[in-house]
């Protein structure tokens, strides 16, 4: 058994070490190249876009492209902002988790409260299937479901109905995550004063999960603010502040897709881009900062 | 006691709710799917040609379901040595250190950025780099698109894979080196037999989100209703045709529209419950 | 101070000066001096805490794989620094059994015995790989109770059968000292007698160096025994005398069940 071969294999350990030595290299450099296009992006949006931030940017209608023309022509910036890509936005987020918060969390507790039965895991496996489904399929839905059968054209109410689905699989599971999280105690302590069940719900259960609830909604809310494909399907866009529900409504992501195909208004593509980018990363920011400081307590 | 039974009933509406949805969808794609399934049959799905003409109306889904999966496959492929040696690096080698956790939040960051915000960067950035080494002429096509889907699917891949890897048992790991393994030999004869079936459906997982990214695609494969003839043509696909010709769309090519949605739809929760499925035995 | 009240000749290992911190001021071993005799059982015993577990890893440098380790002092393999090995080298000569029984889950019971040429990618004919199997479960007992069942998964097993197999896992690598952190902790008595009785007769061929937290264990199998405390090597002895006449009233304490 004590093997003839123990200077064959001695003679391995320079190979072996250089091996182990050469995948190392490479892992670190395969890891560096992954983190450059983040790099790459954040500076080409911060040094394209930053210039165009002014006060205008937050307060003026996005221009039309003669404005924008004539101001390139005689080499100023570019007149007018997004606000009303950014008051459409905000509309849009509001009506979305209108309906999809309420919805959701009310579902997340029956998933927690109904443990593994059978139908709780097929709605479980839906929301899991759901949460998989392009947003582009769920901007046909909007179309089919609002702007051809409620609205009868774009409208705010189609973009959000798309947005609220998308958002509903996350705020489901994170609620039934959460829900699992509160002590079984702290409810029991509340039945056993007698304390009505959907009292305990709303002055119990939500409360005391009230930051993991949070954090799965910001987290929802930064997944949906960025989307332009359902939106194109369902809002269309529009020149103007609108806050009415069954009008066409613009939307931060829909002006940097016209500003695109519109070769007079590549300045204002890479400042709203910067600005939805410094919202989402803003958002996440803010629920990452909730989970630390909940796993802290 | 009324009240909880109310509260009992309210919930189970609700979730009944989740359903409907749903049972809703499925059943509105199919239904605005059904006038080009009656016009066409399955022939719809085999069918290469598409053509909105008036008077020569014809519509295939075959050259958007092959772009679909050409740009998807190939974006796993350039995908995964990037975010394998980026799990390697987070849960193996530089496991539970600062600069990992740096790492991770680097490459979560990259899932917070929108897709049109990839798609410019493609536009602008990767486009003329492209043009500049010669590999086509405008720029745009499969080759590009997959490499922004690549991009666009590393933070998915990357962090489920690093919680595959972690769950390798140490013990293992450290069987292997008290046998005088090297970390390399740790690495391809423990944690990637152990772990595989989860990394498989962590790259599976990321397939999924591949399928259905949108703006990105749209803006960088060149829009053209034709079977893509190599890594550099350009095509089209289900999800960048919807985008590109929805708004004008009525009739028959409504239809055809909706049918490719539907066709994503099942495509994308095929590859998805797939996934599922896979971590769920693994774990 | 240290009790040491033992007199070894031509030891295999010298342990010298050894400290070793998890960051600059936890200190895990401090300063032990040692020396380990040749094919005997010394046995390693101390509340949990004492140190024992990363002594027993620094003597093949298994404890370099947490980072920011800092190890201070000399261990020597008959002669020779281990720090002036390749840790390649060193490991298949001091080989480890763990806490848990850890066979590979994806490998064979055949292929688990000779996992450490596997994984060492040394390559051996079928007539070699074949006895050396057969060679290595015979030694641990295990070879009549799976000879038929070589190429099912070794996760099979029971967990008596299991360590055995992480023993054989080791002698197939033919070490010259074998480590083991608690073999038996997670094992039922009737488990735990046999690896005992394995070890006794391994020690023949072999040198073994046991991590363990059951007295009685010691007492039973060990010819020499040391005692840590807080880091450090408090009494090292014959096994015999230290646990009849202790010399250091912590080690009386912690034999008499005082603490631990």
């Amino acid at each position: 058994m004590n093997l003839g071969s123990d200077i064959a294999y001695i003679d391995t350990f320079h190979r072996r070490k250089v091996r182990n030595t050469i995948f190392k290299i490479i892992v670190i450099v395969l890891s560096v190249i992954t983190t450059s296009p983040i790099i790459l992006i954040l500076s080409k949006l911060i040094i394209e876009g930053v210039g165009q931030i002014n006060l205008d940017f937050f307060t003026q209608l996005a221009p039309d492209t003669f404005q924008a023309m004539s101001a390139k022509m005689s080499g100023e910036k570019i007149p007018g902002g997004i606000v009303n890509g950014i008051t459409g936005t905000l509309f849009l987020v509001l009506l979305a988790s209108l309906i999809a918060i309420p919805i959701g969390i009310m579902a997340g507790i029956y998933l927690y409260e109904n443990g593994s039965k059978r139908y709780t895991n097929l709605i479980r496996n839906i929301a899991d299937i759901m949460q998989g489904i392009p947003s582009i399929v769920l901007g046909i839905i909007g179309y089919i479901w609002i702007v051809k059968n409620i609205t009868h054209g774009f409208s705010a109410l189609a973009g959000s109905v798309a947005l609220a689905i998308m958002m509903l699989p996350l705020i489901i599971r994170s609620t039934e995550e959460t829900m699992k999280m509160v002590p079984e105690s702290i409810k029991e302590a509340g039945a056993a004063l007698g304390v009505p069940y959907h009292r305990i719900i709303l002055k119990v259960m939500i409360p005391s999960s009230f930051s993991g609830l949070m954090t799965g909604i910001l987290l929802a809310v930064s997944r949906i603010i960025g989307e332009t494909a359902p939106l194109l399907l369902t809002t269309l866009g529009s020149p103007v502040i609108n806050f009415e529900i069954d009008k066409p409504t613009s939307a931060v992501p829909l002006l940097i897709w016209n500003f695109y195909n519109d070769p007079n208004m590549i300045d204002l593509i890479w400042s709203s881009s910067l600005f939805l980018m410094g919202f989402v990363l803003i958002l996440n920011l803010i629920s990452k900062r909730i989970i630390a400081h909940r796993e802290k307590n | 006691m009324k009240s909880e039974k109310i509260t009992k009933y309210v919930l189970f509406a609700v979730s009944l709710i989740i359903l409907l949805i749903f049972a809703g969808m499925v059943f509105s794609l199919a239904g605005g799917a059904m006038p080009v399934f009656k016009e066409y049959g399955l022939k719809f799905i085999i069918s290469a040609d598409w053509n909105p003409t008036t008077g020569r109306e014809s519509y295939g889904a075959l050259p958007f379901i092959i772009g679909t999966l050409i740009t998807s496959l190939l974006a796993l492929l350039i995908c995964f040595p990037l975010s394998f040696s980026t799990s390697l690096f987070i849960a193996e080698f530089y496991h539970k250190t600062r600069v990992a956790s740096v790492l991770g939040t680097i490459v979560d960051l990259l899932a917070g950025i929108p897709s049109i915000v990839y798609g410019l960067w493609g536009f602008y950035t990767l486009r003329p780099v492209i043009i500049a080494l010669g590999l086509s002429d405008q720029g745009f096509g499969i080759f590009t698109s997959s490499i922004i889907l690549a991009i666009m699917i590393i933070p998915y891949a990357t962090s489920l894979s690093n919680e595959i890897i972690t769950m390798v048992p140490t013990e293992l790991k450290e069987a292997a080196y008290s046998l005088g393994a090297t970390r390399f030999e740790v690495i391809f004869n423990v944690i990637i037999p152990n772990a595989r079936s989860g990394i498989v459906a962590s790259y599976i997982l990321a397939l999924g989100r591949a399928l259905g990214e949108t703006m990105a695609v749209t803006m960088l494969i060149g829009n053209a209703n034709i079977i893509p003839d190599g890594l550099f043509s350009t095509g089209n696909t289900m999800a960048s045709l919807i985008a590109n010709q929805f708004g004008e769309a009525d009739g028959l090519k409504l239809s055809a529209l909706i049918a490719i949605g539907l066709l994503l739809f099942l495509i994308t929760a095929i590859v998805n419950a797939l996934g599922k499925y896979i971590i769920r035995k693994f774990s | 101070m240290v009790e040491n009240n033992i007199n070894i000749q031509n030891p295999v290992l010298s342990i010298r000066n050894l400290s070793i911190a998890y960051d600059e001021k936890k200190f895990a071993v401090k300063d032990v001096n040692a020396l380990i005799e040749r094919n005997a059982i010394t046995a390693i015993m101390g509340p949990s805490g004492c140190g024992k577990s990363t002594l027993l890893r620094a003597i093949n440098r298994m404890h370099e794989l947490y980072p920011k380790i800092i190890t201070k002092g000399e261990i020597l393999l008959n002669g020779q620094s281990i720090y002036e090995m390749q840790t390649i080298q060193l490991r298949r000569k001091i080989g480890m059994v763990f806490q848990r029984p850890n066979p590979f889950p994806t490998m064979s019971i055949y292929d688990n015995v000779i996992a450490g040429y596997k994984l060492n990618g040394i390559k051996l004919n079928k007539d070699q790989r074949d006895d050396i199997v057969e060679k290595s479960l015979n030694d641990v007992t295990l070879w009549d109770e799976v000879k038929d069942s070589l190429f099912k998964k070794g996760t099979f097993l029971s967990g008596g059968q299991q360590q055995r197999l992480c023993i054989a896992r080791t002698l197939a690598f033919n070490p010259e000292v074998i480590l083991l952190d608690e073999p038996t902790s997670a094992l039922d008595p009737i488990a735990t007698a046999k690896v005992e009785e394995l070890l006794v007769d391994l020690k023949k061929k072999y040198t073994i160096v046991l991590v363990t937290h059951n007295m009685s264990q010691a007492a039973r199998i060990s010819d020499n025994s040391m005692f840590m405390y807080l880091g450090e090597l408090i009494e090292y002895g014959k096994t015999e005398a230290m646990f009849t006449n202790p010399k250091n009233p912590k080690t009386e304490e912690y034999l008499t069940g005082k603490f631990g």
